[in-house]
């Protein structure tokens, strides 16, 4: 069985954001990793690994120089292989553009019988790639999936949400994406950062994949970022005493802010 | 602001596999070590605990690590040093784990042992699913191993061993201790691999220690030990063999103390901005200032000591003599660091809050194990001179 993870680079979110004079994120001087959401799809992917079926998980990224860093961990990870797709015209690319370089790069790949990704990515955090994937690809999609079990032809998944969980299955190829309640995925060991260094990581521009530059990039963008300003500082929160009124007091509070 | 070991750029004298191996402990040590080691340091370190923390260190790798085959990860010398380095950030207790395990029990097997005694031993250790210890120092006999009277005595096809051993880490939870006697038909110190469990051996834990809490030591009593032929450590016959497994942990100390060392500097260099006498910071007083930079420069020097140490590791040309010099260094310039940085946190220092006084503490066991600095002081001085002067 063929998986492909998504895999995204991501500056490190401890470190302060900023934003290049195109509103576009400014990752000179940021150190990136693997975005930890996407960590959850690589270990669901090493785990169908584990549970005895022939996998080949390859781990397929878009960006700049650098990106590798996020592949290098899926492979110290488990991945057997990694893609890297870098062009100069990528850059400010919008989710629509980010699919549907992805998807082409899926389709390159060749006889990918799934494909799961992280829920969300921890910098733009708008969990609509996945989905636009699947429909760049014609395949069904599965969102935001908290356990999955994973067939020759299907796969069967748990969606959770506040009120009920829902079981769906869909017939492979599929797209999935994975929240971080699946699983815990393992921390690479000496031996899989070790064998990392050895595996092989292909670089693909948009010319390899057959799209055309002028699609993609901030230009050809159709979602914008105007403007970017920095959340205010918290301001200091208030303090409520308990003199024996303390619940009341919370209440009131609570009720004052329209939070019951 | 920079960190002591940035001061000098240090960081591309590692190679990006080495960056990796080390950054991989270092996420250990703060996901497994760091939030428990104050109760394994009170309550002291207990077995359950040590199979635990071996079962980690084993999953990542780390035991054997520098060893090749039999489930071991075969990396270079140098990242053996780093894990040590950040191991022993976390606990000296911690390291002296991974140090016996790997440098002396496995070290000893792998070395020394026959094809038979490694297959059936170094998987499990490697996997931390068995433990080993390392019993060489008698109640009587520390510096001066060749003293030792723990005999082996042939009878028939077996052997019978009889003697007693100190201060072995690890002794009480070990599923085999490599113990080292001297043979009673030809005087010839052998390696013998006792499995736990044997009639006639027991591992009593010495309780009321003052150092090296978050670890196990123990007494092995040996009272007429029987153990078949397949027991003893075929490839060595001297004290080279037991001298050679502590030279592989000594050289981890080299590194090890220095992550004991670098733990206290960065407790005292944010306590020193956060704290205020006399109505300003402590850090921009000239007296703090001095401290933390004759500090961070002892630091560099013997980090910069032990990858020189390291790189010569791993082109084979490492002798002992320059281990003692490592060993020398970085344990006292650590014990004097972290005393120093204990003065700066004042009454917090002495708490397990802070990291401070139990890292000083631990490294009075670590300026004694595996030969003292008086010892080392010998070794070199007998490099120097050609005259020996340890009788
Ligand atoms: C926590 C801990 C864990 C340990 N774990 C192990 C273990 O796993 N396995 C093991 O085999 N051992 C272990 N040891 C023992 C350790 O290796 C010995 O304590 C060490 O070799 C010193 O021996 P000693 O304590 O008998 O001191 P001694 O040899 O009695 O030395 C006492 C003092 O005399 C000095 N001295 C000795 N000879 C000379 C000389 N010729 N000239 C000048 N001064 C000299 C020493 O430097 C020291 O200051 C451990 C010790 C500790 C504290």
């Amino acid at each position: 069985m063929k998986i492909v993870t998504l895999v995204k680079h991501v500056p490190d979110a401890t470190a302060d954001r900023t934003f290049t004079a195109d509103n576009t994120t400014d990752r000179a001087g940021v150190d990136g990793l693997l975005s930890e959401l996407d960590e959850y799809a690589v270990e669901e992917a090493l785990k169908v690994g584990d549970a005895g079926t022939d996998v080949e998980i390859i781990a397929l990224t878009m960006g700049p120089g650098g990106a590798e860093a996020a592949v290098k961990k899926a492979l110290q990870m488990g991945a057997d292989s990694a893609v890297h797709v870098v062009d100069d015209s990528l850059h400010g690319s919008d989710a629509l553009a980010t699919a549907q370089v992805l998807a082409a790069a899926v389709t390159k790949i060749g006889d990918v019988d799934l494909v799961l990704t992280g829920m969300a990515s921890t910098d733009g955090g708008m969990s609509v790639v996945p989905a636009m994937i699947a429909e760049y690809l014609g395949l069904a999609h599965v969102g935001f999936v908290g356990e999955l079990t994973v067939s020759d032809t299907a796969v069967t998944a748990r969606r959770d949400d506040d009120a009920a969980s829902e079981t769906i299955e869909a017939a492979l190829p599929a797209v999935v994406s994975v929240t971080d309640q699946i699983n815990e995925p393992r921390y690479p060991s000496f031996k899989g950062i070790m064998a990392a260094k050895k595996k092989p990581v292909e670089t693909w521009t948009l010319a390899d994949l057959g799209v055309d530059s002028g699609a993609v990039g901030l230009d050809a963008a159709l979602c914008v970022v105007r403007e970017v300003t920095k959340r205010p500082e918290r301001s200091a929160g208030s303090v409520v005493t308990d003199e024996g009124d303390g619940g009341t007091k919370l209440a009131e509070f609570l009720a004052a802010q329209k939070l019951i | 602001m920079t960190t002591p070991l940035e001061l000098l750029s240090v960081e591309h004298l590692l190679s990006e596999e080495e960056r990796d191996l080390r950054d991989a402990v270092a996420h250990f040590v703060d996901d497994r070590v760091r939030p428990s080691v104050a109760d394994w340091y009170e309550d002291g370190l207990s077995s359950s605990a040590v199979r635990e923390l071996a079962l980690e260190a084993g999953k990542l790798g780390l035991l054997g690590m520098h060893l090749t085959g039999y489930g071991c990860a075969g990396t270079n010398a140098v990242s053996y040093g780093l894990a040590c380095m950040e191991l022993e950030a976390g606990d000296s207790g911690v390291r002296s784990l991974v140090s016996v395990q790997g440098s002396l029990a496995m070290f000893a097997i792998w070395k020394f042992g026959s094809e038979e005694q490694k297959q059936q031993w170094l998987p499990g250790m490697a996997a931390g699913e068995l433990i080993g210890c390392f019993g060489l120092t008698e109640p009587d006999f520390g510096s001066n191993p060749a003293g030792m009277r723990t005999c082996a005595r042939r009878d028939g096809d077996d052997w019978v061993l009889d003697g007693t051993k100190m201060w072995i880490t690890n002794g009480s939870v070990a599923d085999v201790a490599v113990v080292w006697a001297r043979c009673a038909d030809d005087g010839a110190v052998r390696g013998f691999l006792v499995p736990a469990g044997t009639p006639g051996f027991t591992a009593p834990k010495i309780g009321k220690k003052l150092s090296l809490r978050a670890s196990v030591t123990s007494e092995l009593v040996l009272e007429g030990v029987r153990l078949p032929s397949s027991a003893v450590l075929p490839e060595v016959s001297s004290l080279r063999g037991p001298l050679s497994c502590l030279n592989e942990a000594r050289f981890g100390i080299v590194f090890g103390a220095l992550g004991a060392a670098r733990d206290c500097l960065a407790a005292a260099l944010s306590y020193v901005q956060t704290r205020e006498v006399f109505d300003k910071p402590l850090a921009s007083f000239q007296l703090t200032q001095a401290k933390l930079a004759d500090m961070a420069l002892e630091l560099q020097k013997g980090y910069l000591l032990a990858l020189h140490l390291g790189r010569l590791k791993d082109d084979g040309t490492l002798t002992p003599q320059q281990v003692s010099l490592g060993k020398l260094n970085n344990v006292r310039e650590a014990l004097a660091i972290a005393r120093e940085c204990r003065t700066i946190l004042g009454a917090n220092g002495i708490t397990l809050e802070y990291p401070v006084l139990r890292h000083a503490n631990n490294l009075e066991s670590v300026l004694t194990y595996e030969g003292t600095s008086e010892v080392h002081q010998l070794v070199i001085g007998q490099a120097l001179t050609g005259q020996s002067a340890f009788s």
